[in-house]
């Protein structure tokens, strides 16, 4: 805390440095893949940030294929369910657990907590061998039930904190007033909560639309295959000719929407993410 | 009533987990090859003595652990860096907010592209930084790359973290320990860290083993070649490669069984507070 004018500019210099080096590392990687799906195959390999002949085909390319569009609905229809599902049933256990005390609430958190840090990998050989059984391999459902398991405790754990910060007053003056507990859930409570349910809904969709491991054990055709599955299995006219320009297309285009969406809910995001994690 | 709330959450969690999880321990105890599916029959433990005692398995373990420690304590340094960044600054602390989410938001399928394109020699503007001709074709240099994809992508969590931790400490405390003479490190880590600590260490529990279940980077990266693979990659392979759902399940209740005791060391030796604890003082 020093009044010399040199000294705090030389501070603010400084910060504008650092902060200048964090946007710039946090945004060269994407930068460049957004370069690469704008090159042609033959400028591909100059190293310009700045494509020289910039073309749109690559992303005529992969929206003229089924393997990538099919892979964009497969991954819309089964992050949109999961969300659903989730923010529905997490909710329910997060009212309970915000509001209710019951014997083994706690231990209800600890396997919430338990869950989050479960290794996928160990689930993979059991869930493949199940899910062939039961004949849910390679559908829909097969993504959405591991999706909607790995994805409730992140919607508990958000839900149930903004659930705590609804003052309880206003249940029991809704109670005095006559209201059944379903009612005061739906009528009071429910509309509250409406910020922190988007966050959470918003967070369960990245959970979802980001999952790589899932998507390639337990899908093997393009019925079911979501989009990193699907750009993970895209193939060139030969070993070497690696398609780089489509797959920079395809994840130029499902990268966009997230980072849309995680920009403008940007504050949202960031209570929610730190929401379970810091109360200790 | 309150379990009647909580019970479609617990029985979709527990059919999806706790069943599998004991079905993977039926199903390594047997031997079952998906090429041979009539063969099956009870063989005791000896999956887990061809997973124990095959080279692959411990070599799997460690390139694990390497990438596990050294990324995370990269994201702690860096992260801590970011959380009083972002905490302190005098400008523009909108906007470091804002973009250091983009790492978050990105799919981590297409971040690993990324990075395998800037690494490639031709399509690439990183590969020949070090004069080595590809990266990605060597185990360290193919690691280090890994271990880079992984910090990048995940130290904005980990500064969020911590920011929630910093945001927790005392003003008054920092002023009186700068009145008493404490210089900038000092207060750093004789009165922040201190305070933060239940917050750094259930940082480095969520991340810790988080980044234990490493696989999208390397099947992107180096697809497992050149003995970059992890222990979940190593699963994988086992079961579409080789296809033996016996061995395959043998290896997913031995991962299953590190992380469990890396939770219990994180619980137990350091005081993490552990899952339920946090609910009683708000």
């Amino acid at each position: 805390m020093t009044s010399d004018p040199a000294a705090g500019n030389r501070a603010l210099l400084g910060w504008v440095t650092a902060n200048t080096v964090v946007v710039v590392l946090s945004l060269v990687p994407l930068l460049w893949l957004v370069s690469l799906s704008f090159k042609t195959p033959e400028s591909i390999g100059d190293g310009r940030l700045v494509p020289t002949d910039p073309t749109l085909a690559n992303y005529r390319g992969i929206f003229t294929q089924s393997l990538f569009t099919r892979a964009l609905v497969n991954s819309l229809g089964i992050a949109l369910i999961s969300t659903l599902l989730a923010v529905g049933i997490g909710g329910l256990a997060a009212y309970a657990i915000a509001r209710l005390r019951f014997p083994g609430r706690r231990a209800l958190v600890g396997l919430a907590l338990l869950i989050a840090m479960f290794p996928q990998i160990s689930l993979i050989s059991p869930l493949f061998n199940l899910w062939r059984q039961l004949g849910i391999f390679d559908t829909w459902i097969g993504l959405i039930v591991p999706y909607l398991t790995f994805s409730l405790p992140l919607a508990i754990y958000t839900l149930a904190t903004f659930f705590r910060e609804i003052p309880p007053d206003l249940e029991k003056a809704a109670a005095m007033d006559g209201a059944t507990p379903a009612q005061t859930f739906v009528r009071v409570i429910a509309p509250l909560a409406a910020p922190g349910t988007v966050t959470t809904a918003i967070l369960v969709f990245i959970f979802c639309w980001n999952d790589f491991l899932f998507a390639i054990s337990l899908t093997s055709t393009e019925s079911s295959r979501t989009a990193p599955a699907a750009i993970a299995f895209f193939t060139g006219a030969s070993q070497f000719a690696q398609p780089i320009g489509s797959i920079a297309a395809a994840a130029v285009v499902i990268t966009i929407p997230i980072i849309v969406f995680v920009l403008l809910f940007q504050r949202r995001i960031v209570a929610g993410l730190t929401s379970g994690a810091v109360k200790g | 009533m309150g379990w009647l709330l909580c019970a479609p959450a617990v029985l979709v969690i527990l059919l999806v987990t706790a069943y599998p999880i004991g079905y993977a321990v039926y199903l390594s105890l047997r031997r079952y090859d998906l090429r041979f599916p009539a063969d099956t029959a009870f063989v005791g433990l000896a999956n887990y003595g061809t997973v124990l005692s095959s080279g692959l398995w411990w070599q799997a373990l460690k390139i694990t652990m390497i990438i596990t420690v050294v990324s995370v304590a990269i994201e702690f340094v860096l992260g801590l860096a970011l959380a009083l960044l972002m905490h302190r600054t005098l400008v523009g602390r909108g906007l470091v907010r804002t973009v250091i989410l983009i790492p978050y938001g990105i799919v981590t399928v297409v971040a690993a592209f990324g990075w395998r394109f800037a690494w490639t020699p031709g399509t690439g503007y990183l590969a020949g930084l070090f004069g080595d001709a590809a990266p990605l074709t060597s185990q360290t240099w193919g690691v280090a790359v890994i271990i880079l994809a992984e910090v990048w992508k995940t130290t904005p969590f980990m500064a969020l973290l911590l920011l929630a931790g910093l945001a927790l400490v005392p003003e008054e405390l920092l002023r009186a320990a700068q009145v008493d003479g404490a210089g900038a490190w000092a207060r750093l880590r004789r009165v922040t860290l201190p305070l933060m600590k239940p917050a750094i260490l259930v940082a480095l529990l969520f991340r810790t083993l988080d980044g234990f279940r490493i696989f999208d980077d390397i099947y992107v990266l180096t697809a497992g070649a050149h003995d970059t693979r992890s222990v979940s990659i190593l699963g994988y392979d086992n079961l579409f490669t080789a296809l033996n759902l016996g061995v395959g399940s043998a290896l997913s209740v031995l991962i299953f069984g590190v992380v469990a005791l890396i939770a219990v060391v994180f619980v137990r030796g350091f005081g993490t507070a552990a899952p339920g604890q946090e609910t009683d003082h708000r």
